[in-house]
């Protein structure tokens, strides 16, 4: 994990809380910190959406453009998923090419959008096998204060519900774009849960001081009928077999939780 | 997608011939490479893929270096013909991502604080991929780590299952990953009950995850069996010459 130093004492103090049940910022172990969605903020974009998680903010922007289609995938357009941890949003962050954690952000987040087919992707194929629409999700971190995940999948959720495609005509072979869109469509609502693991307790939704402390962390995408469509084990420690299955039951309830406040936004 | 594949038969076998709880043949060798500290190659199925381990040593670049124990450093690379389309040969996304969750599947095992400031650097190259690379390169990792003579608490093993036509199975291959419905990857240590390394993509109802987990840890226990047998049957090798030897004398 990114290492924003912190006290032995406090994290000391973190850990022996969570063993009696509490946590340091007044929540209990299940909780999540205040979650605010703002959608369509940046009208250049075909989409975009801002997360604040308690004091983790991510912008979630996404251009529609046109494309070619993967050569095992000839009917369907095509979804990128990358993420930006901007130097402005923590004193650790540097600029340059993405690190390990920024991929793994990305491609977590990519795997709970593709596997759920939150996209209909077979509706963005213009003329199969050359032109089909490409969708640009870029997550670009303003502050972390933790569990940047659950935040970036959120903000990716309600920004690709908040996407236009432009309206277009084929004309021998060749793709005109009209004037006017309609709107993205949209098939399923993954949602990420994330669980740090502290003192053999479950957390969720870990803010940074308790990333420092974890030893391992979960992250279950549920998507909207209940299944399980993504999973990640991160950090450097272990869970027990009943512990994920445990996890898996919380994560039902929150994914939940979580998509009544994107679905009605 | 144009046809549909029967990954498995109505007698429940699959397009290798395996049942649905069986694992694919596994080779496993270990100190194969005379530069390595430590070294080991596993063949599962038709993937081959080498593991070397260089280290304890100074640490690249010294940043890096941490004063009460060791980094381990991975890299999870696959050469540019193992698969079916050429590889570029430079790290990919999906390679970055691998490298991480093997380095954070190993660490628990290995007693880092052992080694102050130095470094762990272990290398995992892909020479063939047929499904399951993730999970191959952890179990033949480990064996590196091992032969290595790096003090850890146990070794670790690791195996996928998922869902394949509508069945649940253990270590898919090739076709079965691409094709099928999801995909479980678990490393695990057998002493702790712990599960290092855990991924998920595809749909599974949380019965089908549960089962899913519960069936590749008994895929783990017995590759478990098998790496010990490996890091027996070198020492083994080993004596017989010594042994040799002395009735030479």
């Amino acid at each position: 994990m990114s290492s924003i130093m912190i006290s032995r004492i406090r994290q000391k103090q973190i850990a022996q809380l969570i063993t009696s049940g509490k946590r340091l910022d007044g929540r209990g172990l299940v909780d999540y910190r205040p979650i605010q969605i703002e959608t369509g903020i940046i009208v250049k974009a075909e989409g975009s959406a801002r997360v604040r998680l308690g004091k983790t903010e991510v912008l979630v922007g996404i251009k529609i453009g046109l494309g070619e289609p993967f050569s095992d995938r000839p009917n369907e357009g095509v979804l990128t998923v990358n993420s930006e941890f901007v130097p402005l949003a923590s004193p650790e962050f540097e600029a340059g090419p993405p690190g390990e954690e920024s991929m793994e952000l990305a491609r977590v987040v990519d795997r709970g959008v593709r596997e759920s087919k939150a996209i209909d992707l077979e509706k963005l194929c213009i003329i199969p096998r050359k032109k089909v629409f490409v969708v640009f999700v870029d997550i670009y971190v303003l502050n972390h204060d933790g569990n940047l995940i659950d935040a970036s999948a959120l903000a990716t959720l309600a920004a690709l519900m908040n996407t236009k495609v432009f309206r277009y005509e084929v004309k021998d072979g060749e793709v005109e774009i009209k004037p006017g869109f309609v709107a993205l469509p949209i098939k399923n609502f993954p949602i990420a849960v994330t669980f740090a693991v502290i003192s053999g307790k479950l957390v969720v939704d870990p803010w940074l001081d308790e990333e420092e402390v974890m030893d391992a962390r979960l992250t279950i995408s549920f998507d909207r009928d209940g299944r399980v469509c993504a999973v990640q084990k991160g950090g450097t420690g272990t869970l027990f077999p009943e512990q994920i299955i445990e996890a898996a039951n919380i994560t039902k309830e929150k994914a939940e939780e979580l998509r009544k406040l994107v679905v009605k936004s | 997608m144009s046809q549909k594949i029967v990954l498995v038969n109505e007698e429940g076998i699959r397009t290798d011939g395996r049942k649905l709880n069986e694992l694919r043949p596994i080779k496993l060798e270990v100190g194969i490479l005379s530069n390595a500290d430590g070294s080991a190659y596993i063949e599962q199925g038709k993937n081959r893929i080498l593991a070397a381990v260089y280290g304890p040593r100074e640490v690249h670049p010294r940043h890096l270096a941490l004063p009460d124990r060791a980094i381990l450093q991975c890299r999870y690379h696959m050469a540019p013909f193992s698969v079916e389309e050429r590889k570029p040969p430079q790290p990919s996304r999906r390679e970055v991502e691998l490298s991480k969750v093997i380095r954070e599947a190993l660490e628990p095992a290995i007693f880092l604080d052992k080694f102050p400031r130095t470094s762990i650097d272990l290398f995992i190259e892909v020479l063939q991929a047929d499904g399951g690379t993730r999970g191959a390169g952890v179990t033949v990792a480990s064996l590196a780590l091992a032969d290595a003579g790096i003090p850890m608490r146990d070794l670790v093993a690791a195996c996928a299952a998922g869902k394949v036509g509508a069945h649940l199975v253990l270590d898919l291959n090739d076709i079965e990953d691409k094709e099928g419905e999801a995909d479980v990857p678990v490393a695990y240590m057998l002493n702790s009950n712990a599960v290092a390394l855990l991924q998920m993509d595809g749909l599974l109802t949380i019965e089908e995850f549960k089962r899913a987990i519960d069936l590749a840890l008994d895929g783990c226990k017995q590759i478990y069996a098998l790496q010990k047998e490996a890091l027996k049957a070198k020492y083994i090798a080993i004596k017989e010459e010594a042994e040799e030897g002395v009735e030479e004398e």
